[in-house]
C-alpha cells in the first residue's frame, strides 16, 4: 500500500507515492537520484546518512519517507551554489578533513547545523556535535580544525550570503 | 534491510491513536522517535502489521511544570529536553542523564517516553526516572491510569501496556528544596548502551540528613530498577563519608557478563558510579548552600 506525501527536498517540491517501509535515505538516493548522502551501517550508529530535516539533523536511514510528509529536506547537494563550494566544504578541503570521504556528506549536514545554532563552538562543542558520526579515517583532528576554520569564515560578513 | 510491510496512519488526537490500536487487535505499534524501534523493524526483530505516527499528536507535545510535576508528553524528544533551561537549571538529574544518551544526532528524534516503552535492560531513563520516583501515564480504553515507574517495567524489553494502551506522558516529581541529583554512566564509546548507570536524587530536610533518596541503576539486570538497599542506607543519615561508603556497598545489582564486560567488573562500577553520583549531589548542594 502507498502513501501520498509532499516533501521538499533542497528546495525543490516533490509529490510523491511512497511505501510506509521506505528508509528516507531510500527516497532520497534511489527514488531522488541525490546519491551524495551515504549509506554507512544503515542502522542508527554511524551517520554517514545524515541530513537536515526542518533544520535538524537526522540518521535519515532510521526514518521512513513517510514520517516527512511535509518537512524541508535538506542533503549535501544544497551546499555548494553555482559551483562555488560552501564554506564548511572549502574548509574540509583546505584542511583535509577526509580522506576516504564516505563519513564526509554526514559530517558537513551536522557540523552546518551545529553552526547555525552556534556561530562560534569551541573544540569542545565541535567534538561534541560530530559524536554521533563515525569517521574511521582522519582521527576527527583535521574534521575539527576545518569547522573551526568555516566558523571563522563565515562569521565574516562577505562569507554570510553564500552560506545561508 | 527493509522492514516487512505494514500500513501507516498520522492521526491528530489521542482518541484517534486508541482507536487505530484497538482496531489492529494487538498488531499495531506506537511509533514515536523511532530510533529504537526503526532499527529492530529493519533487522525484523519487529513486524508491526501497523505503525501509529503519534508525532503529529499535539497533546502528546506537553512539556511544563504543573503542580508540582515536570510533563513529558510522548512527542518530547531528548533534544529538547537537554536544551531546556527549565531542566538545567531545575532537574540537574535529568540534565546529567540526557546528555549522554545515544548521540546528539539520535537525540533529535529519539524520546523519553519511547525509551521508557522500549525498556532496553540498559536504557539510561529507566534508572534516571526510577530515581527520580517518575510515574508514567497510560491511557487505554477505559481512561488514564498512572503507574510508578517501578510497577510500569516489568521484565527486559516488557512494560504493563496493555495491548490497546499508549504512554501519553511520564510525570517528573519537581525537586524540592535542599535537593540535588546527578547521573553516571560508563559506556564504551558515544552511542553504546550503559556498561552500567546509576542515577541519584536526594532531598534533605532543614538540618541536613537524608529525607529522600532515590537511586535507580540500569544494565544491571533483566530491567532497570532502584538500589531500595542503598535508599534505605541513606535516609535519616547526614550525607557523610561513612554515610557514601556505606550507601555505595549496599547499591548492589545483578548484571550480566557481555561484550561490555564481566559480572563481577561491573558489579564492581555500580559500586564506584552510586558513591561518584552521591560526592556529586552533595557537592552541589554544598555549593548552592541548601537551596538546590
Amino acid at each position: 500500500m502507498s502513501y501520498h506525501i509532499q516533501i521538499t527536498v533542497n528546495g525543490t517540491v516533490n509529490e510523491l507515492d511512497v511505501e510506509p517501509r521506505l528508509p528516507l535515505v531510500y527516497l532520497l538516493r534511489e527514488t531522488l537520484g541525490l546519491t551524495g548522502t551515504h549509506i554507512g551501517c544503515d542502522t542508527t550508529s554511524c551517520g554517514a546518512c545524515t541530513v537536515l530535516v526542518d533544520g535538524t539533523p537526522v540518521k535519515s536511514c532510521t526514518m521512513f519517507a513517510v514520517q516527512a510528509d511535509g518537512c524541508s529536506i535538506e542533503t549535501v547537494e544544497a551546499l555548494a551554489h553555482g559551483g562555488e563550494l560552501h564554506p564548511l566544504q572549502k574548509s574540509f578541503w583546505e584542511e583535509h578533513a577526509l580522506q576516504c570521504g564516505y563519513c564526509t556528506p554526514g559530517m558537513l549536514m551536522t557540523t552546518k547545523a551545529l553552526l547555525a545554532r552556534n556561530p562560534k563552538p569551541s573544540e569542545a562543542e565541535i567534538r561534541r556535535a560530530i559524536s554521533g558520526n563515525i569517521c574511521r579515517c582522519t582521527g576527527y583532528q583535521n574534521i575539527v580544525k576545518a569547522v573551526q576554520r568555516a566558523a571563522a569564515e563565515l562569521s565574516q560578513p562577505a562569507a554570510a550570503a553564500v552560506a545561508d | 534491510m527493509i522492514p516487512a510491510a505494514f500500513e501507516y496512519a498520522a492521526p491528530k488526537t489521542i482518541a484517534e491513536a486508541l482507536a487505530l490500536l484497538r482496531g489492529k487487535d494487538g498488531e499495531g505499534k506506537i511509533l514515536a522517535g523511532g530510533q529504537s524501534l526503526i532499527p529492530m523493524m529493519r533487522f525484523r526483530l519487529a513486524s508491526p502489521s501497523l505503525l501509529i505516527d503519534i508525532m503529529r499528536i499535539p497533546e502528546l507535545r506537553v512539556f511544563k511544570e504543573e503542580a508540582g510535576y515536570l510533563r513529558i508528553g510522548a512527542a518530547v524528544t531528548h533534544a529538547q529536553v537537554e536544551s531546556s533551561a527549565t531542566i538545567r537549571e531545575g532537574y540537574p538529574l535529568l540534565f546529567s542523564a540526557v546528555g549522554i544518551i545515544a548521540d546528539p544526532v539520535v537525540r533529535n528524534r529519539g524520546t523519553i517516553c519511547g525509551s521508557l516503552v522500549h525498556a532496553d535492560p540498559a536504557g539510561d531513563w529507566g534508572a534516571a526516572l526510577l530515581a527520580a520516583r517518575a510515574e508514567a501515564v497510560v491511557v487505554g480504553p477505559e481512561g488514564e491510569r498512572r503507574i510508578p515507574l517501578d510497577e510500569f517495567l516489568a521484565d527486559a524489553f516488557t512494560t504493563v501496556l496493555k495491548p490497546d494502551e499508549l504512554l501519553s506522558e511520564v510525570r517528573v516529581p519537581t525537586p524540592g528544596p535542599r535537593s540535588g541529583g546527578n547521573y553516571q554512566k560508563i559506556e564504551r564509546k558515544v552511542g553504546d548502551f550503559a556498561t552500567a548507570g546509576v542515577g541519584v536524587q536526594i532531598m534533605l530536610n532543614a538540618q541536613g540528613t537524608v529525607e529522600q533518596a532515590g537511586i535507580g541503576l540500569c544494565a544491571a539486570g533483566p530491567i532497570s530498577r532502584r538500589a531500595a538497599a542503598a535508599e534505605r542506607m541513606l535516609t535519616g543519615k547526614m550525607l557523610d563519608d561513612a554515610t557514601i561508603a556505606a550507601a555505595e556497598a549496599a547499591a548492589q545489582a545483578d548484571p550480566t557478563a557481555d561484550t561490555r564486560g564481566p559480572a563481577d567488573y561491573k558489579k564492581d562500577m555500580f559500586r564506584v558510579l552510586t558513591a561518584r553520583a552521591l560526592r556529586a549531589v552533595r557537592a552541589a548542594v554544598e555549593a548552592s548552600g541548601g537551596r538546590t
